[in-house]
């Protein structure tokens, strides 16, 4: 049965999409939107972006795993806000104005997010930027009231080798009664420099919108292009590119898993997981020639094929993994003092996991299961055989188990497509046409979500790739109440959310 | 059991590769560039601070696995610090994005004299694939006075090994 606001969603006009449909609605229509929303509390927002005369929303239905997307002219630059009815639409709705000048009408905040009043232009992506030399503005954060709070700034720089970014903590005593982001620094104008390319030229971009997920990344976006160009890529590019995702989801938890316990200044299995990873990017090196397989997944396929002795390499790392897991679960349950650390600690409420739409093991460590890799589209996904893990805790150590027993699948699955490796082609070409296209691929930090829009020489007229840290990071916001400063690392690493992958 | 691991751990080889060769063509080239400034020796012994003026975090990840003990960074007197204050190396990463400049700029005058800045990876060379757009100034030498560029994208823990050490031949060959 269809509620409100997906009844009103389908009685927009079509608009072709691939393949979940576009609807465009008319001002009023999407007027309507946020009180239909508030209706159906089962379809999640999963993303909002702009182009330069549209302002576009991907949603899913939690219970059929739907998606469908709808527009709306941004009308004298205006649109109705969604914020009110979805929280996770505050951060684009501020993304939107800044980016293309659309302005959010009834928003719940639209205080300057990505542009720090640095570049020498305002609204990059609008069909005529605007000049602008000025001073750069204090940012402004929310106030907190209460007696005896202090602020504490950290950041952009930060104390260890992570991104950039600022978090500004109010503290009473040791505990945080809020802590708001304030993130933008490595805004590098990627979407800019996409737009009017060939895909299999802007593809380097998407690659590098987030390096850690550089292969999620990649397939999304060629997912996205071969979705609106109908192009199928072959078997054997397929069951490659799950290969490699599921080799950047393994690297990845066991540098998280490290990671969290180092942060709790337990040094032994951060040790231990470097080595181990160390051997998986080696083995990754000789299999695909480079580490983090960056530009290996390009729109029609992948390129090169795996190196004749890779799969051994492979299996041989993953079999020190799968063996050592035991005994490092079994050292980091055995400490009491990481224990204390991470039991309770960042719990976040499942409630919000579900109103976020919070996707990978932010979502999954707080009861919402979605996995992009379920969607009957995820080819090679259902052909093969593997669990989501989903908990309920929604502690740091809840998300950190989550890693763990994600690894074991991920181990299995790589055995899985290694001994079903099909042979043929790499690369199915891409037809020269017009089309729109939308895909998700599940990263290690959750579905990545792109959309893209072509023209009709076949060159990007308009797209929108969304990391799954957009709904993740407000959530950490919420985690982070209630516990001491001292744990904000602990929190911060359980989630890992990426800073370029926002910052666009 | 502790014993037996204890035992293992004994009697094992050692985790840690052998160090990389540095060429020499780099130690020369940076000899005679250090050489044209007056700065101290350090001994064989460098504080680095990492700063990502903008990276897609794949460098990060490598100067992250540059700490694992595969390849032990600190036998090398090399070790990563927490403040720009005890630094006497920035490695920095990604493009100059225009909204990191300011953080930039503080990082360099915290960092105490003598000091050298390493761009590393190839945003930081001349902006990479960033290169042109409205939010970045391209490479990291428009911000800050480099002394050390290593390429790649992102470059490998060996890569970075090698450009580091580098610096450290050099300063002790000036002797």
């Amino acid at each position: 049965m269809m509620g409100p606001a997906s009844s009103l969603i389908r009685s927009g006009n079509p608009q072709g999409a691939k393949p979940c449909e576009r609807f465009l609605l008319s001002p009023t229509a999407w007027g309507q939107l946020p009180a239909a929303l508030q209706q159906e509390t089962e379809l999640a927002l999963l993303g909002l972006w702009a182009d330069a005369a549209q302002v576009h929303a991907c949603f899913l239905h939690e219970p059929s795993a739907e998606a469908v997307l709808a527009s709306t002219p941004a009308a004298g630059w205006n649109y109705a806000a969604l914020s009110p009815a979805r929280p996770g639409a505050v951060r684009f709705e501020r993304m939107i104005l800044e980016l293309w000048g659309h302005h959010a009408e009834g928003a719940v905040d639209l205080r300057p997010w990505l542009d720090h009043g640095r570049w020498n232009l305002r609204h990059p992506l609008a069909a005529k930027p605007i000049p602008f030399a000025g001073e750069a503005p204090q940012p402004e954060f929310l106030p907190v009231e209460g007696e005896g709070i202090h602020q504490i700034p950290v950041g952009p720089i930060h104390a260890g080798v992570i991104e950039p970014g600022h978090f500004r903590f109010s503290v009473q005593g040791e505990v945080v009664v809020r802590l708001e982001q304030r993130l933008g620094y490595t805004h590098k104008g990627a979407l800019s420099l996409m737009l009017g390319t060939s895909p299999r030229a802007a593809v380097r971009y998407a690659a590098r919108l987030s390096g850690d997920t550089t292969v999620a990344h990649s397939w999304a976006f060629s997912a996205a292009v071969e979705a609106a160009l109908g192009v199928t890529p072959p078997p054997r590019a397929l069951h490659l590119r799950a290969l490699m995702l599921e080799l950047e989801r393994i690297h990845n938890h066991l540098n998280d898993w490290g990671f969290v316990c180092n942060d709790a200044a337990f040094a032994f299995p951060h040790a231990r997981c470097g080595f181990l990873r160390e051997g998986v990017l080696r083995a990754i090196a000789a299999a695909f020639g480079h580490r983090l397989m960056m530009d290996r997944v390009l729109p029609g396929g992948v390129a090169p094929d795996i190196a004749p002795r890779g799969a051994e390499a492979i299996l041989a790392a993953l079999d020190a993994v799968e063996a050592e897991i035991p005994s490092l679960m079994q050292i980091y349950e055995a400490h009491a003092s990481l224990q204390d650390r991470v039991v309770t600690t960042g719990y976040l409420r499942p409630d919000l996991a579900c109103a976020f739409a919070a996707g990978g093991h932010v979502g999954r460590a707080s009861g919402r299961g979605f996995d992009a890799r379920r969607l009957p589209q995820s080819q090679p996904y259902p052909t093969l055989r593997f669990d989501v893990p989903v908990l309920e805790a929604g502690d740091v150590d809840a998300r950190v188990r989550i890693r763990v027993l994600e690894l074991g699948q991920s181990i299995a699955l790589v055995r899985q497509i290694l001994a079903s490796l099909p042979s043929g082609e790499l690369m199915a070409p891409l037809p020269v046409r017009a089309g729109e296209g939308v895909a998700m691929i599940e990263g290690f930090r959750g579905e990545c979500l792109h959309w893209i829009s072509l023209d009709d020489g076949g060159l990007i007229r308009a797209l929108f790739p969304r990391d799954p840290s957009w709904l993740q990071w407000p959530l950490l916001e919420a985690a982070i109440e209630d516990n001491i400063v001292a744990d904000f690392q602990l929190c911060n690493k359980s989630f890992n959310c990426s800073y370029s992958g926002v910052d666009l | 059991m502790l014993w037996p691991k204890l035992a293992r751990a004994l009697f094992a080889k050692p985790l840690t590769d052998n160090a990389p060769l540095v060429p020499r063509e780099t130690i020369q080239a940076l000899g005679e560039r250090l050489a044209a400034t007056s700065r101290a020796r350090l001994g064989r012994s460098l504080a680095i601070r990492e700063v990502d003026s903008g990276s897609c975090n794949g460098c990060e990840l490598e100067v992250n696995a540059l700490q694992n003990v595969a390849y032990d960074l600190e036998r090398f007197g090399l070790r990563f610090v927490a403040s720009p204050k005890h630094a006497d190396v920035l490695l920095v990463t990604g493009p100059a994005c225009l909204n990191m400049r300011e953080a930039l700029e503080r990082a360099l005058a915290s960092t105490p004299e003598p000091r050298w800045v390493v761009a590393a990876g190839d945003c930081a060379v001349d902006g990479g694939v960033f290169k042109g757009s409205y939010a970045v100034e391209n490479g990291i030498a428009a911000v800050l006075p480099v002394d050390l560029l290593i390429p790649g994208c992102p470059p490998t823990p060996a890569q970075l090994l090698e450009g580091l050490l580098s610096l450290l031949e050099t300063e002790s060959a000036k002797k």
